[in-house]
């Protein structure tokens, strides 16, 4: 880039911090802990998808010998809902179920025993009689007239309907005027896309210990996108003061938004209470894919309208995503980010949230935004293929700029999105000849990122070393980028700032690790923290030089008089202030924390050959290009790395991922053997291309990169196989069988 | 006899199992018969611990079958292959010879789970694990691999076509136990070849798979074929018709094609979560012709070669 003199060590590829510990084994993961006379927690999980809970009887559980506490609902509080986002009172009876089972796995009991296996037997002892419901297990199920109700007597918010729902909540957007809209297009296009429920994929089960004191103190080590959130939802569900627990985040195996509420947390603390010995628990593998929070199936349908010159003058689309067994799915980012990369004058989204018998769905990798992506960019292929228009012209000739309003209402600042175009029709890829039978396709990605609360503080060590506290677990290489934000503003080298992920009781409050906000947001207070740090070591020179901390200036890792003080002396190195500190003033520290306002957005092209096997179906990826914009790529291998992963997840997404239920709403492949992401052999290399249009909030131009590039893989994928086939695939996975019976009946002259 | 005790209980939940680890076929005859249904056998464990792991078997008595030099040893001779039941997949692979002479069977243990599964999976626990979709037995049966069992009344051989009964159930008795799998070198001008569908590229299941060996005449006809499913009934089989409809004509497309609605027709599959019924008759079909085309190639270039 042409910023390469501006900056010492943003861009630069150093070691990360933890990669050692991570390579050798040192790391700790949620599952590594252990304690003292430690206990294992199991949990007892709903053989139904929709029943009510008549009677529960865990008595001979509690008589087995070893068994040191059995729980249930009845022994947490009931909590109301709250006033945040999150409906603690649903949080509660998902974490142990309250009258009613809502999804086959839905946790019931736990039990707290001296081995796993007795643990596991006491189970077997606990009685339930259950009343069993009809499941609800799509949402053509949930939406049918006189479908089983989930939350019965309870109101849709933003939804008017006479009698019971299962839709949980409706969200709008509109601008302009629809009818004018459509009424000047030549074309209209109007299709409906499917998607069915995912998983995250994240490697590592979740994992727990809890130790409860005889003073009520507690402490819990656990893995998770965040240690304040653990602590705010486990106090919550308690009763529990939280200056009585302290949350201890492990290293974490993988998150990508699974791991952004709490399922065996509380329970694990409970159980500790309750037995008064440390409580360990880990998921199997077969729990994650039945109980936790999957990535929700969602109907999303699409009506465009279109001059002949590609130009879009107007768009309608109706989003119905599952929510599972509680209301909260991402729905409404979904219906902001639908149209967000287009400018199009006249708009109306609505969004439903609805229930349904299977995990409360949760977040997933800009969540909400690739199946929304999946029908729209669908669709624009279609519009282009219909107009005989190169589809990334098509793009072009309608993507957003500086200025635009977005649906939701805020206006674009400095934006990428026709960068990564250009990029993408400049590419070697875009140009290279494609054999028979082969098929490439396009597609645009666009999330918002964001911004949220961090804090940062830094220690000055009596060498100059920095230790760099923040509580943000790293799951996308954060660690080294906030590093080298701190290195950066120093003047000093990246392996002299360790950054530390800390506990609830060290580091200072952040919010949780997510929506692509750590580099941008916690490293924003990093900049604003070591900024302080150097006013500090100014002050501190000024003192050994006895002139106004105003008289100095720093540079470069030094401070030095400045040339209008006319003051002559050697400059001090941050080491050589460090070790002076103590007769300076002091300890030197420094502390910032702010909510992060302007987060980029992030836009991405990316570009998708395949070739399809016409008998069987299989579809294989031959090549693949991201095309991103990160404003500032501070790191560019860990920035390349997140978008070959996102597209990673995304194409498995596109072709063979799926949660298979069977009619009774049990999942049939709880596991990564027949819940298929992509192993290495089934992706080619994934190029990628690193766009850097600065944002201007940020001191460094970073925009969020996390999460972007999951969100166009789908639609690129779709495209690429209706160009290799001449049909198009409405409804994901496009998996082998899928597939061959879409290619036979077009054979049958049944397709379009 | 070595007695290793609990060595393997750190591995499983279970308290209380037996360990075994006889050094001669006689002795673990004699600790199957005398535990029987308790007593399982292990040799590369690729499947029983997955087991024993999920609580699917709950043995008394485990026999590590790999102490036992026969059962390890991998033996070609002038006529026959003679591969020790307990042998892991990947030391057939270390051997080129093997290689040149049975490609499809090795092709059919490259595809057992990973590369780390096979330095543990053994081709005879693939066999006795009797899943309808098992890597290397279609490759077994068309290469008529005969199976010698060692049993408490001494030895016998089974030809691999009749070893799987059904589902996880063999022709195995009480206190048998699998010894070696015994392939005749293959006639001149023949060769095999196996092919699997999975969605993914490996670490999966075979939704179908076939295995076939043909041998040519000197005259470009086929003088003979055989043609394996996997995943499509009960136990992996022969198609016997849809080889036979090779059998005396030249192998083209339109023979092929013939070869593949005959397969199609042989294949008596299931629907659960791998495939639908309609799907894996259809990819059978597929499988079948595309295995027989790679076959023919082969001995075609052995023809010539």
């Amino acid at each position: 880039m042409t910023n390469e003199s501006k900056y010492r060590f943003v861009g630069t590829r150093p070691l990360r911090h933890d990669g050692v510990d991570k390579v050798t084994g040192r790391a700790q993961f949620g599952a590594d802990f252990a304690l003292p006379d430690m206990l294992w927690g199991r949990t007892l999980r709903s053989p139904h998808a929709h029943a009510r809970i008549l009677r529960m009887d865990t008595h001979r559980a509690r008589a087995l010998p070893g068994v040191a506490a059995v729980v249930t609902a009845a022994d947490l509080p009931e909590v109301e809902p709250g006033p945040g986002p999150v409906n603690l009172r649903d949080l509660s009876c998902n974490v142990l179920a309250r009258n009613k089972v809502l999804y086959h796995g839905h946790a019931l009991a736990a039990v707290a025993a001296t081995t796993e296996a007795l643990a596991a037997e006491a189970l077997e002892l606990i009685e339930v009689e259950y009343e069993p419901l009809p499941p609800v297990l799509s949402l053509d199920d949930a939406l049918a007239p006189g479908a089983a109700i989930l939350h019965e007597g309870r109101a849709p918010k933003r939804y008017k309907v006479s009698g019971p729902t299962n839709v949980a909540a409706r969200c709008e957007f509109s601008r302009g005027d629809l009818t004018r809209g459509f009424a000047e297009a030549d074309l209209l296009l109007k299709r409906s896309f499917r998607t069915q429920t995912v998983h995250q994929g994240y490697i590592e089960p979740h994992a727990v210990l809890a130790q409860t004191g005889a003073d009520g103190r507690s402490t819990l080590w656990c893995c998770t996108q965040g240690a304040f959130m653990v602590r705010h939802y486990c106090s919550a569900l308690l009763g529990l003061d939280s200056a009585k627990l302290r949350v201890v985040p492990s290293e974490i195996g993988g998150g990508f938004g699974g791991k952004t509420t709490v399922y065996q947390e509380p329970v694990a603390l409970l159980l500790s209470r309750v037995s008064g010995r440390p409580v360990k628990m880990v998921m199997s593998r077969e729990e994650v894919f039945r109980a936790t929070g999957p990535g929700c199936a969602t109907r999303v349908e699409v009506k465009l309208g279109a001059r002949r010159d590609g130009t879009l003058t107007a768009a309608r689309a109706s989003l119905w995503y599952e929510a599972g067994a509680f209301p909260g799915s991402p729905v409404e980012p979904g219906a902001m980010c639908i149209f967000a990369p287009y400018r199009i004058e006249n708009l109306f989204i609505e969004g439903f949230d609805v229930c349904c018998n299977k995990p409360k769905t949760t977040a997933y990798r800009a969540p909400g935004a690739p199946q929304a992506a999946f029908a729209m960019e669908s669709l624009l292929d279609e519009l282009a293929q219909v107009l005989k228009l190169d589809p990334l012209e098509l793009r072009s000739r309608n993507a957003a700029q500086k200025g635009d309003q977005l649906a939701y209402g805020p206006r674009f600042k400095e934006i990428g999105l026709t960068e990564t175009l250009s990029k993408a029709r400049e590419h070697p890829h875009y140009k290279a000849p494609l054999e028979a039978g082969c098929g490439r396709g396009v597609a645009v990605g666009f999330w918002f990122n964001a911004g949220m609360n961090s804090s940062a503080t830094l220690h000055l060590g009596g060498d100059g070393g920095v230790s760099l506290v923040t509580g943000n677990p790293d799951i996308g290489g954060s660690r080294a980028s906030l590093a080298m934000l701190c290195a950066e503003e120093l003047g000093i080298e990246v392996e002299r700032v360790r950054p530390v992920v800390a506990d609830t009781d060290t580091a200072p409050y952040t919010d949780l690790t997510g929506g692509s906000r750590v580099t941008f947001a916690t490293g924003m207070a990093v900049v604003e923290a070591s900024r302080k740090l150097v006013a500090e070591l100014c002050a501190r020179a000024a003192r050994i030089w006895d002139c106004e901390p105003a008289q100095v200036t720093f540079h470069e890792g030094r401070c030095l008089p400045t040339a209008a003080s006319g003051l002559d002396h050697s400059p001090l190195s941050v080491a050589e202030l460090a070790a002076r500190m103590a007769q300076t003033g002091g300890p030197i520290n420094a502390q910032a924390q702010l909510t992060a306002r302007g987060p980029g957005p992030g836009f991405a092209t990316h570009i998708c050959d395949v070739r399809v096997d016409p008998e069987t179906g299989r579809v294989e990826v031959l090549r693949y290009t991201a095309i991103q914009d990160a404003g500032r790529a501070i790191h560019p291998s860990y920035v390349e790395g997140q978008m070959q992963g996102g597209a990673a997840q995304g194409i498995g997404w596109a072709l063979n991922e799926e949660y298979l239920y069977d009619e009774n709403g049990a999942l049939e492949n709880a596991g990564f053997l027949d819940y298929r992401i992509p192993v290495a052999s089934d992706l080619p290399m994934i190029d990628t291309v690193l766009v850097e249009v600065p944002n201007p909030t940020h001191p460094y131009g970073v925009r969020g990169v996390g999460e972007t590039p999951i969100v166009a893989p789908l639609a690129a994928v779709a495209n690429a196989v209706r160009a290799a086939t001449g049909v198009r695939m409405t409804e994901l996975p496009i998996s082998p069988p899928r597939l061959l019976a879409a290619l036979g009946l077009k054979q049958n002259g049944g397709a379009r | 006899m070595r007695r290793v005790g609990r060595l393997l209980t750190g591995l499983m939940d279970s308290p209380a199992r037996g360990y075994e680890a006889p050094d001669s076929v006689e002795q673990a005859v004699a600790l199957l018969s005398a535990h029987g249904p308790a007593a399982r056998p292990l040799a590369g464990g690729s499947d029983l611990l997955v087991q024993l792991r999920a609580g699917l078997q709950k043995p008394a008595v485990i026999v590590d079958l790999k102490r036992i030099p026969e059962l390890s040893a991998v033996v070609l001779d002038d006529e026959v292959l003679r591969i020790g039941a307990a042998r892991s997949s990947a030391a057939l692979r270390e051997e080129p010879s093997y290689r040149a002479l049975f490609p499809g069977l090795l092709e059919a243990c490259e595809l057992i789970g990973s590369e780390q599964i096979q330095g543990r999976a053994s081709i005879g626990g693939n066999l006795c694990n009797a899943s309808p979709a098992a890597d290397t037995v279609p490759a077994l049966l068309v290469n008529e691999a005969r199976c010698e069992i060692a049993g408490p009344e001494g030895r016998r051989f089974v030809p691999a076509t009749e070893f799987c009964t059904g589902p996880g159930s063999t022709v195995l008795g009480l206190g048998e136990l699998l010894v070696a799998l015994h392939i005749s070198r293959p006639a001149a001008r023949s060769a095999d070849a196996f092919l699997r569908f999975t969605p993914r590229s490996e670490m999966d299941i075979a939704v179908v798979s076939a295995a076939a060996r043909v041998q040519l005449g000197e005259d470009g006809r086929c003088l003979d074929a055989r043609l394996a499913l996997g995943a499509v009934g009960p136990t992996a089989f022969i198609a016997e018709q849809a080889g036979d409809a090779l059998r005396g004509v030249s192998p083209d497309d339109a023979a092929l094609e013939r070869v593949a609605a005959l397969a199609r027709e042989a294949a008596a599959p299931i629907d659960d979560k791998r495939g639908s019924i309609a799907y894996r008759r259809q990819v059978a079909g597929v499988l079948a012709k595309r295995a027989l085309r790679v076959a023919l190639a082969r001995a075609a270039e052995r023809t010539r070669g």
